[in-house]
């Protein structure tokens, strides 16, 4: 057991000090760690995880939380959590400690702009894998890019969105269409 | 009126169990700022700046700056306690009520259209991030070349941003101080 759990602290204290630009960045290689390489859920119980933590309130990190939690339990979810958030949460305490200076120095600007680029590129590699992982046929898909309109041209609520489309398969599935 | 941990964790639990999609930064400001006034709209921006550059999320990210700037290290704890906890606590529970009803086949079509359309969201999200780079060679090659190295050839994400990170943020240092001296 306790392997387990290191392991699963191992895999994601790099993956947290890579976390730029957002929970979601990450996906790509949460997924490759978890449904990959460790095995530790399938293709299909990984999105559903994906799918409960984007129900929830809170950080996006969260799928960390659940996937500790079917690995190993409390102790995984506790471990999987810890390795996902301390090790941003010390390094921004230190920063936060020493660096009492005003925005828009050099080295605040250029990490913004420089992670830029890097942080997009990891955004459309998480969307690309879980497009890749989804189930459901054309149906899921033709969900998937009309939430993508409704997020970009309305104002409709998130939570709102995600209850919709689990309906909208349904639907699809009983009227035969996917 | 001076807070304490104890206020700042009740805080940012409301904050964790309510916050749904984007918008935190906004909701945070005006919480702190505009109505209990605790910080200045200059501090709150400063931290804003530091906790979108450094990596980690950018809600718990603020919840510890926020925390440490109005109490100290217990307020950072507290904040970070606040923002993760509940939700993690939540998020577990309905991850078991799931496993529960995992017996009924609609359960699974349901979960399979909700991951479908939070894809959706996600995709708006990668396309406003896409849309964000500098219009020019360079960031859009790294941005591209990101990519390819993490979707198509499947590299480690971390060794991918470990190189090409500092690379890029060196770049852009060069770039601003060059600006700066020609202005």
């Amino acid at each position: 057991m306790s392997a387990l759990l290191w392991e699963l602290f191992t895999t994601f204290v790099p993956i947290s000090l890579v976390t730029v630009g957002g929970g979601q960045t990450t996906l790509a290689e949460i997924q490759r760690q978890v449904v990959d390489l460790h095995h530790w859920m399938t293709q299909a119980q990984f999105l559903n995880a994906f799918a409960i933590t984007r129900m929830a309130p809170g950080p996006g990190s969260l799928l960390v939380t659940l996937i500790g939690w079917q690995v190993a339990g409390f102790w995984g979810a506790a471990v999987a959590s810890l390795a996902m958030f301390a090790p941003t949460a010390i390094l921004l305490f230190l920063i936060a400690y020493l660096w009492r200076r005003q925005r828009g120095a050099n080295w605040q600007l250029a990490l913004e702009g420089g992670l830029r680029p890097v942080a997009a590129g990891m955004m459309a590699a998480a969307v690309y894998v879980l497009i890749r992982a989804l189930e459901g046929g054309w149906a899921a898909q033709a969900i998937t890019l009309a939430s993508t309109g409704a997020v970009m041209f309305t104002r409709v609520n998130a939570l709102l969105l995600v209850v919709a489309g689990g309906a909208a398969l349904i639907l699809c599935q009983t009227l035969g269409l996917a | 009126m001076q807070p304490t941990a104890w206020d700042l964790f009740r805080i940012f639990s409301r904050i964790g169990l309510t916050s749904f999609g984007g918008g935190l930064s906004g909701w945070l400001m005006r919480e702190f700022v505009q109505d209990r006034r605790w910080m200045s709209e200059e501090e709150f921006l400063n931290g804003l700046a530091i906790s979108q550059a450094l990596p980690g999320v950018n809600v718990t990210n603020m919840s510890i700056w926020i925390g440490f700037h109005l109490v100290g290290p217990r307020g950072a704890a507290a904040g970070l306690a606040g923002i993760f906890l509940p939700p993690a606590v939540l998020v577990v529970l309905i991850s078991v009520a799931f496993a529960l009803l995992s017996g009924y086949p609609l359960v699974h079509v349901w979960l399979a259209g909700a991951a479908a359309a939070a894809i959706g969201l996600s995709l708006s999200m990668a396309i406003t991030a896409v849309r964000r780079v500098r219009r020019r060679v360079l960031p859009w090659t790294l941005m591209v070349l990101v990519f390819v190295m993490v979707a198509f050839l499947r590299l480690s994400l971390v060794w991918v941003v470990a190189v090409v990170a500092p690379i890029s943020v060196a770049l852009e240092y060069l770039r601003l101080r060059r600006e700066g001296r020609s202005a």
